[in-house]
């Protein structure tokens, strides 16, 4: 499957493997690690960034791709509308069928509101399904939740907010008995110990797993209990905007039926965006480990309706993607591998940096390695550099491959290549959107009443970096604590009268600002048709 | 650029030779709505039949896990009936006679295997089952682990057995009630319930951020 250089390279990886075997790489400094990112994270590619226009956060930077979407006017500008004529009521409107948004509607059920899903895929079409290696959580004894504070929060370069950090890691162990509870099967020995390890940047073992397939694990449970419960969800259904009522607080969503194009409206006491992430939008040109849904739809509505962003500029660049084969190019290969073991190495068969340093760390020296130092190995698509797969049959014994990581291994067979005996090829991949709604610790959104936001589409829980399986738990834990607070708020609404004002009032400032262009936001899918990828 | 001609729903198209069957799709000019999810092979949504032109077997697969062939006749298929019962997982025990009355089908299995032979993840999908009709759930659980529900394994099935459903309840039942009680969790939350956390957290979190930076950079690390 390899090319002639790659097999070349191969064999100068496993003359040094033998050498490798028991060493530690030296972690960077906490200079080096500023140096490297400033000179190597797409992040700081000033040339990849525009200025924001209008609204709360004007005048600040976000990536281009999102920018034309936050600059571009509604679907429903120039639509007929009826809002006098709902189509569903509900109490509690989740707008999104990932893990925050099925953990929010078992909650919001079981505190007794009628909840509604609407998702423009099915539900579980969604990044939580995809996640691979874990979920944090401090339930060891020689950890805690403050040593889980501290790790997110240098991480996450000191940047995250507080409240919603501290929320974070004190919520964390009941989130995963939450889980268990509901039958999500985490690895544990036969004592019923969690069989934990470590993540980039964490300080203790406390990432849990369900194999290589937590995400889906944990997504699958959700799901099932959503529809065991009987709530309503409302599937290949996007929502378009929010709706407000006089009042100015969100009051529902007009929806689009993504099959027959008709519109909807929907009529709620509260609402929670649960929209997930923007890796479709492919910043910088970069491949994507995302669903095919993540489009930043959620953003856009938000912004639109007057919530300010936070951390829009950070996005987080996962180290290691697929670079080949270039059927599953930029599909996410879990960090778990390198928790398990494996080394990243270079085309010389050096390993270049620690493993487990946190990733945007990571993703930066594979770039730097890739471009300034030409350490990496040539593919189709780009370059790339080992990660020395066969370490971990080394260390954990014939057989840890299949038995820890088997989607991994699934993956790679596909296309012809054993990981257990052939290292594999990674560059990074556009992973996660650190930035995003701004929240209060309750799970409110800054500035429009009785409108909430969870999970992937909320900035400032993780700062300008995060942390792997950080993400899995913040969905549950703050998809869990929106559900409530949804619910509980819900009970002492009444909703007025329907409209979109903020629609209008949005296209005369982009009018102002001379930015009413073509197009049409939210993005909803990617435009992949004629393009080979 | 190598190509090959594919036929989607029967209609010919020629392609690149290097691309799955899903951005074949694409790059014939689809935009696709259903039978796309998370273009990983994690979810389960592009589940496709194909045949190749010229010979009699019909071979399912996931559409963003497979390779385009010279001949394929390829047909994703949108959504398939699976008939998934519900129950409240609380008042259920892990006991044989719930599989019995919440998935009775699976005791009219014909042993034809077909549902193995239709697996996109290579499971031993009849194994899984069988491990159900016994009660065994730890090892349907296990069996069926990597499952994602794409439901090929359903659309073969004489019997009508809605194999991810039988398999999923299985590993819920594992989860819950079979797999040992974490007792350090447990702690763990009953420690934080108790309020054993909340000075020290406020104590961080009130911390100057360069005395954080300097914990933070000096932390020990657990070998």
């Amino acid at each position: 499957m390899y090319t002639e250089q790659m097999n070349a390279s191969v064999r100068k990886v496993e003359a040094t493997r033998d050498a490798r075997m028991g060493t530690e790489p030296e972690r960077m400094s906490a200079e080096q690690k500023e140096q490297l990112l400033a000179a190597f994270h797409p992040d700081y590619r000033e040339d990849a960034f525009d200025t924001i226009a209008i609204g709360p956060n004007k005048g600040q930077k976000v990536p281009k791709e999102l920018g034309r979407l936050l600059h571009t006017n509604s679907r429903l500008l120039n639509e007929q509308i009826d809002l006098d004529r709902i189509d569903c009521d509900a109490d509690v409107l989740i707008i999104g069928g990932g893990g925050a948004g099925a953990s929010a509607a078992i909650q919001a059920h079981a505190a007794g509101a009628q909840v509604m899903m609407v998702t423009k895929l099915r539900i579980g079409d969604a990044n939580t399904m995809m996640a691979e290696g874990g979920i944090q959580a401090a339930d060891q004894p020689n950890d805690s939740p403050v040593q889980h504070y501290l790790d997110a929060f240098g991480g996450g370069h000191f940047a995250a907010r507080p409240e919603l950090l501290r929320r974070l890691v004190m919520e964390a162990p009941d989130a995963i008995r939450w889980l268990n509870d509901l039958g999500v099967m985490f690895d544990k020995d036969a004592q019923g110990n969690m069989v934990t390890t470590h993540g980039g940047g964490t300080s203790r073992k406390r990432m849990h797993a369900c194999k290589d397939y937590s995400g889906a694990e944990i997504m699958r449970t959700l799901r099932d209990e959503v529809l065991n419960r009987g709530i309503p969800v409302i599937e290949f259904t996007s929502a378009v905007e929010l709706l407000k009522d006089e009042n100015g607080n969100a009051a529902g969503a007009v929806l689009l039926n993504m099959e027959t194009d008709e519109y909807l409206v929907a009529r709620a006491k509260t609402v929670i965006l649960a929209t997930g992430g923007a890796g479709r939008l492919h910043y910088q040109g970069f491949p994507t480990s995302n669903h095919y849904g993540a489009t930043a739809d959620g953003l856009v509505l938000g912004y639109r309706a007057g919530v300010p962003l936070l951390y829009q500029d950070t996005i987080q660049y996962h180290p290691t993607g697929v670079a080949f084969p270039s059927q599953i190019y930029g599909a996410l290969v879990t960090e778990k591998v390198r928790s398990l073991g494996a080394m990243l190495v270079n085309c010389e068969g050096e390993a270049f940096m620690h493993p487990l340093e946190t990733r945007d760390v990571a993703a930066a020296a594979i770039i730097r390695e890739c471009s300034e130092r030409g350490k990496g190995v040539d593919t189709p698509l780009g370059s790339g550099v080992w990660l020395d797969t066969p370490m971990i049959e080394r260390i954990g014994g014939a057989g840890t491959i299949e038995r820890r990581i088997p989607a991994m291994l699934r993956m790679y067979l596909n296309y012809g290549i054993d990981m257990r005996t052939t290292p594999i090829l990674v560059y990074p991949t556009l992973h996660y959107q650190n930035g995003g709604l701004e929240i209060d610790a309750a799970g409110f959104t800054k500035s429009v009443g009785n409108l909430l936001a969870a999970g992937e589409v909320v900035g400032g829980i993780h700062g300008r970096n995060r942390l792997m399986g950080n993400s899995l738990l913040d969905i549950i834990v703050f998809g869990r604590g929106a559900g409530k607070a949804a619910a509980e708020r819900a009970k002492e609404v009444t909703v007025g009268k329907l409209n979109l004002d903020h629609i209008h009032t949005y296209a005369e400032q982009l009018s102002e600002a001379g930015l009413a262009g073509d197009g049409l936001s939210p993005l909803l899918l990617p435009n992949y048709a004629r393009k080979a990828r | 650029m190598e190509t090959v001609n594919i036929y989607l729903y029967g209609k010919k198209y020629s392609v690149p030779a290097d691309l799955t069957i899903l951005c074949a799709m694409e790059y014939a000019g689809y935009t696709l709505k259903r039978g796309c999810g998370c273009r990983h092979g994690f979810c389960g949504a592009c589940a496709t039949v194909y045949r190749i032109k010229g010979k009699n077997e019909l071979k399912t697969c996931l559409a963003c896990q497979t390779q385009v062939q010279e001949g394929m006749y390829i047909a994703s298929i949108p959504f398939f009936p699976a008939d998934k019962r519900t129950y409240e997982i609380n008042a259920l025990r892990p006991e044989q006679q719930v599989m019995m009355q919440l998935y009775p089908e699976i005791y009219a299995c014909i042993g034809c295997n077909a549902c193995t032979k239709a697996c996109t993840q290579g499971l031993n999908v009849m194994q899984y089952i069988a491990y159900a009709q016994r009660g065994d759930f730890a090892k349907c659980a296990e069996e069926s682990f990597d499952c994602v529900g794409c439901g090929c394994c359903v659309m073969r099935c004489p019997a009508g057995i809605s194999h991810p459903m039988v398999g999923l309840l299985a590993r819920r039942l594992t989860g819950k009630y079979i797999a040992p009680e974490s007792k350090h969790l447990t702690e763990r939350v009953a420690e934080i319930n108790a309020g054993q956390y909340d000075e020290l957290i406020e104590k961080i979190m009130q911390k100057p951020i360069d005395e954080i930076q300097e914990l933070y950079n000096n932390r020990e690390i657990e070998k």
